[in-house]
């Protein structure tokens, strides 16, 4: 394995580890009434404590009726921007790779590059770069 | 980060509005003119916009027991400069807004300027600072990452404590209570947010190295072509 390789594998390691290590030790002290618990609505509750007499002046338009339901928006949120994330992603690989070649160690980059549809209009603007540059 | 709908007193609001709608209308135009004169980095800014749209979206456990969510904007902040950030995070707020009733519009000025003002800015002076010290570009991108996060939530704990000063101990306690809300909550997933910076920063110096070149992030081309 390259060396950018194992560093690309350490870096997904610990950020399991992140993840894993706040999860174990916030599951020692989580409210048993909330486990993990928005920090937003923690700050809300926290204004509603300190100014009881405080009311909000403005409500939402629409507000998801179940906790689920807003877990599938939000879910919905994260489809449209990894969606969008992929596809710019995919489309400078495809760029890259039908570009002038100086990809390491794929010589024959040209002929497999495989575009999908998506990268085509990419790879011409591409040539618009390769032009400037 | 996000400061619910009507939990701004009508006056903080305004001002918020007031303060953020420069930065957000420049960074508009930012995004406008670098994807006319430049149509090559249109991915990238699709590439930016996107990966701030899916960190704000996921809700992580933390060590405090409660949940935050990251907030992506470091990214876009190295590659194109904070402006464009202040547009893309006014996006993203909105979506949340209108469509999760998560943040709202009376405090989208508010909301807009620790997300994408006040967040962006302190990456990218972490950025240049990093550069300045000459150390590598994965540690700029993670502090610049880690930092962007962190300090949103800063932001909004000050922005809450002006607000909602406490009857006892004034403004200066009121920060300290929504500091302990977000701040050390926050600590793990900025962390979160800088390690996976580096991966995407890693990925998109491999796809988009002459891009990334001509917008400067990547400096010496011999350098990275090593």
């Amino acid at each position: 394995m390259s060396k950018k390789s194992l560093i690309n594998v350490a870096l997904i390691v610990a950020l399991f580890l992140v993840f894993g290590i706040s999860f174990v030790i916030g599951g020692l002290h989580t409210d048993p009434e909330e486990r993990f618990g928005g920090t937003d609505g923690a700050a809300t509750t926290q204004i509603q404590e300190s100014h009881p007499d405080y009311e909000p002046w403005f409500h939402p338009f629409f507000q998801p009726e179940s906790s689920e339901i807003e877990s599938g928006l939000f879910a919905l949120q994260a489809g449209i921007g990894g969606t969008i994330l992929g596809f710019a992603i995919g489309a400078l690989w495809g760029r890259r790779h039908r570009g002038t070649g100086h990809v390491s160690g794929t010589p024959d980059a040209d002929s497999d590059a495989a575009p999908e549809p998506g990268s085509e209009p990419a790879a011409t603007s591409s040539r618009v770069a390769d032009a400037t540059a | 980060m996000h400061i619910a709908e009507g939990f701004l007193p009508v006056g903080h609001a305004v001002a918020w509005f007031v303060v953020s709608t420069p930065f957000v209308v420049h960074g508009a135009r930012a995004v406008i003119k670098e994807s006319k004169e430049h149509p090559e980095s249109r991915l990238l800014l699709a590439a930016a916009g996107a990966f701030t749209f899916v960190l704000s979206s996921i809700k992580l456990p933390s060590v405090t027991g409660s949940s935050s969510h990251p907030t992506g904007t470091g990214l876009g902040a190295i590659l194109f400069r904070p402006p464009i950030m202040a547009f893309m995070a006014t996006v993203v707020l909105l979506f949340q807004a209108l469509l999760l009733a998560h943040g709202g519009l009376t405090t989208l000025g508010a909301n807009v300027f620790s997300m994408g003002i006040a967040g962006p800015w302190v990456g990218y002076w972490v950025w240049k600072l990093n550069a300045k010290l000459g150390w590598s570009r994965d540690v700029g991108v993670f502090f610049a990452m880690a930092l962007a996060d962190l300090s949103t939530y800063l932001v909004t704990s000050f922005q809450l404590a002006l607000a909602f000063p406490d009857p006892v101990s004034g403004i200066a306690g009121s920060v300290v209570k929504f500091l302990g809300v977000f701040a050390l909550s926050q600590v793990p997933l900025a962390i979160a947010e800088g390690i996976l910076g580096v991966l995407v920063f890693r990925i998109l110096t491999d796809v988009a190295k002459p891009e990334l070149q001509r917008l400067g992030v990547l400096r010496s081309p011999e350098k990275v072509a090593a």
